[in-house]
């Protein structure tokens, strides 16, 4: 069966350009400009996927996945942007959604990251890797969980390869390990960036140029 | 300024959601005065009945002219204009008093007067003839001659304050009169004070003076200063506006109109991903030459320039941030002679730039999915990857290391750092 997605953007036009490109690969059962029209949206047409802007007015993407997440867990969010700036795409993820990717993808890499978040998966692109990265790099804090407040060896690996370009197989090639197991890690990943207090405290100490 | 704050209230108060009321702000009435519209500007501003705040005048009044000075002040004071309406407020014309409207202020005025002195409350003859000069004097000047003004300053949006100072002059007779009137009211005063003391009767005339020239020129001066406000904020405006708008004629209106002329997609969506850069950098705020400065814009930058000078996408990601030193410098060099590498040979639509800054390392990674090549049959005499590559990052104490193959290419740059 094929993936149910919807799009929540504030730009018609890029709405429009995203539904022609993802028409004959998936099915298309909503679509919102709005915060609120996405809210009720979600809640009145159960995607499997959301297609999420991080940015837009009265809150963005954030507040969406705020909105319904609780109460609709089954509904999987990728977070879609052109921004650069790494907290507003962390804040998203860590709101709860499963992936981040620019809006200059492909759309054969889109179709491919829908499926991989419908299947449960977590999706970085190596931008999100990147800042991904940065949040843990340097000392642990102090006083905190080590599980989720440091990156494994492992982990710390796919991400750079992941940062550098590698697609998912490649890095698994790489390093000699099976495709789900690049994907139980990235998830893992992804679970600490939602979990741990790391981020935040990094953020604290760069606005304050103190790292 | 104003017409902002009449179309909020405009929609408030007409609006679907009826029980959250906002107060108007207070403005004399234009519709349903009987004067110069305090009362029924009050009325609107407080959700009262007019019946209601009129009464309250004519008993303020009763209690020593409390009322009476209240409801000139406030003439004087609140700008004209209907709430309520203001979708039309703007184009009614400004309307001579009517005869009756006259009539009207005249008997209000004696009809007060009289009351004060039926009912004991009359200041005395040093007193309150002097009053009376000066009021008559300063309404004279000021009352009608605001309305006016007011109307003229809504027709023009924006008047410089010199064009205010010279193109609304109260008219001459006017000026005569008013000013005449109140001089006469501080003579009156000033000759029925004389038991005072010599010394107090200097401080008194001094007094009295200056309390002339304000009744002559403070309203004026009240409404130059708020319109000076006024037009200061919307040069603000206009400047920050201003700015925007020639920022973006040059950035963006240019490149979408080179796009317009650009046949070749893969030039257009080039020249998209410029701008798009460019428009980012300046929207987040960075100087535009920080990439002389810091590891990381130096990265980004880079990365544009090869997207710019050969037609691929180059996907940059920093981590870590360091201020640019001698060996920051040539690492990014060196990685942009890579990444052109890539983007002119390989074949790949897009290339991967990544570079991590470590503790005592930097690495730089730059990785395509093209056609790969044999780095050692690569002809001596060609520069690129032995002098502008390998070499350069030598010279640093670095190492370069390419390795190619049918999926693709990496370089990888590794440039030890002693600590600063």
């Amino acid at each position: 069966m094929s993936v149910r997605v919807a799009i929540v953007d504030d730009h018609e036009l890029f709405r429009s350009g995203v539904r022609a490109e993802l028409t004959d690969a998936l099915t298309l059962v909503g679509q919102a400009g709005t915060v609120e029209g996405a809210i009720s949206m979600i809640r009145d047409s159960r995607p499997d996927v959301v297609l999420l802007d991080v940015h837009m007015p009265d809150g963005g993407g954030h507040a969406v996945i705020e909105a319904v997440h609780a109460e609709l867990p089954e509904v999987r969010f990728l977070a879609l942007s052109v921004s650069d700036a790494a907290e507003d795409v962390i804040d998203v993820i860590r709101a709860g959604a499963r992936g981040y990717v620019t809006k200059s993808i492909s759309p054969p890499e889109l179709v491919a990251a829908v499926r991989r978040i419908n299947d449960g998966d977590a999706v970085f692109s190596s931008r999100l890797a990147g800042f991904v990265l940065d949040a843990f790099s340097g000392e642990a804090p102090q006083a905190a969980d080590p599980d989720l407040d440091l990156l494994s060896a492992r982990e710390g690996e796919v991400l750079r390869y992941i940062a550098r370009g590698y697609a998912y197989k490649e890095v698994a090639h790489q390093l000699g390990i099976s495709i789900k197991t690049v994907e139980t890690h990235v998830s893992a990943v992804l679970r600490k960036l939602q979990l741990s207090s790391r981020y935040e405290l990094t953020r604290w100490a760069t606005d304050r140029s103190l790292l | 300024m104003r017409s902002m704050s009449e179309s909020r209230v405009y929609q408030s108060s007409h609006g679907p959601d009826a029980t959250r009321w906002r107060r108007p702000p207070l403005r004399r009435a234009r519709e349903g005065r009987i004067l110069a519209g305090v009362a029924a500007g009050i009325a609107q501003h407080l959700g009262l009945s007019r019946i209601a705040v009129r009464v309250f005048f004519v008993l303020a009044t009763l209690a020593a002219g409390f009322g009476f000075v209240v409801y000139f002040l406030l003439w004087i004071l609140a700008p004209a204009g209907d709430v309520g309406t203001a979708a039309n407020a703007g184009r009614r014309p400004v309307r001579r008093p009517s005869g009756g409207q006259l009539a009207g202020i005249g008997l209000v005025v004696i009809g007060v007067f009289v009351l004060l002195a039926v009912g004991g409350f009359w200041f005395g003859e040093a007193h309150g003839w002097p009053v009376v000069l000066a009021a008559v004097g300063f309404a004279v000047l000021w009352a009608r001659g605001g309305d006016d003004r007011r109307g003229r300053w809504n027709v023009s949006r924006m008047p410089g304050s010199m064009q205010t100072l010279v193109s609304t002059p109260v008219s001459l007779p006017r000026l005569a009169i008013g000013t005449l009137l109140i001089a006469a009211g501080g003579a009156v005063f000033l000759a029925a004070n004389t038991s005072v003391s010599a010394a107090g009767n200097m401080l008194l005339a001094f007094a009295v003076a200056v309390g002339g020239l304000g009744l002559l020129t403070g309203p004026w001066i009240w409404r130059l200063a708020n319109q000076l406000m006024e037009e200061r904020a919307s040069r603000v405006r206009a400047d920050a506006r201003a700015e925007v708008a020639a920022h973006l004629h040059d950035s963006v209106l240019q490149t979408l109109a080179l796009i317009q002329r650009a046949n070749e997609p893969r030039e257009t969506a080039s020249l998209a991903r410029t701008q798009e850069r460019e428009l980012r950098a300046w929207l987040y705020g960075r100087a535009p030459d920080a990439a002389g400065v810091r590891l990381r814009d130096a990265v980004d930058d880079m990365a544009g320039r090869v997207e710019s000078q050969h037609r691929v996408r180059v996907e940059a990601v920093t981590v870590g941030d360091a201020p640019l030193d001698e060996g920051l410098r040539a690492l990014v060099a060196a990685a942009g002679e890579a990444t052109a590498n890539a983007a002119r040979h390989s074949g790949a639509e897009s290339v991967a730039v990544y570079v991590e800054l470590e503790e005592g390392v930097v690495t730089a990674f730059v990785r395509d999915q093209g056609s790969g090549f044999d780095p050692d049959a690569v002809p001596e005499d060609r520069h690129g990857i032995r002098e502008s590559i390998v070499g350069r990052l030598a010279r640093h104490g670095g190492t370069a290391n390419v390795t190619s193959g049918p999926t693709g290419t990496e370089v990888v740059l590794r440039l030890p750092r002693s600590e600063a």
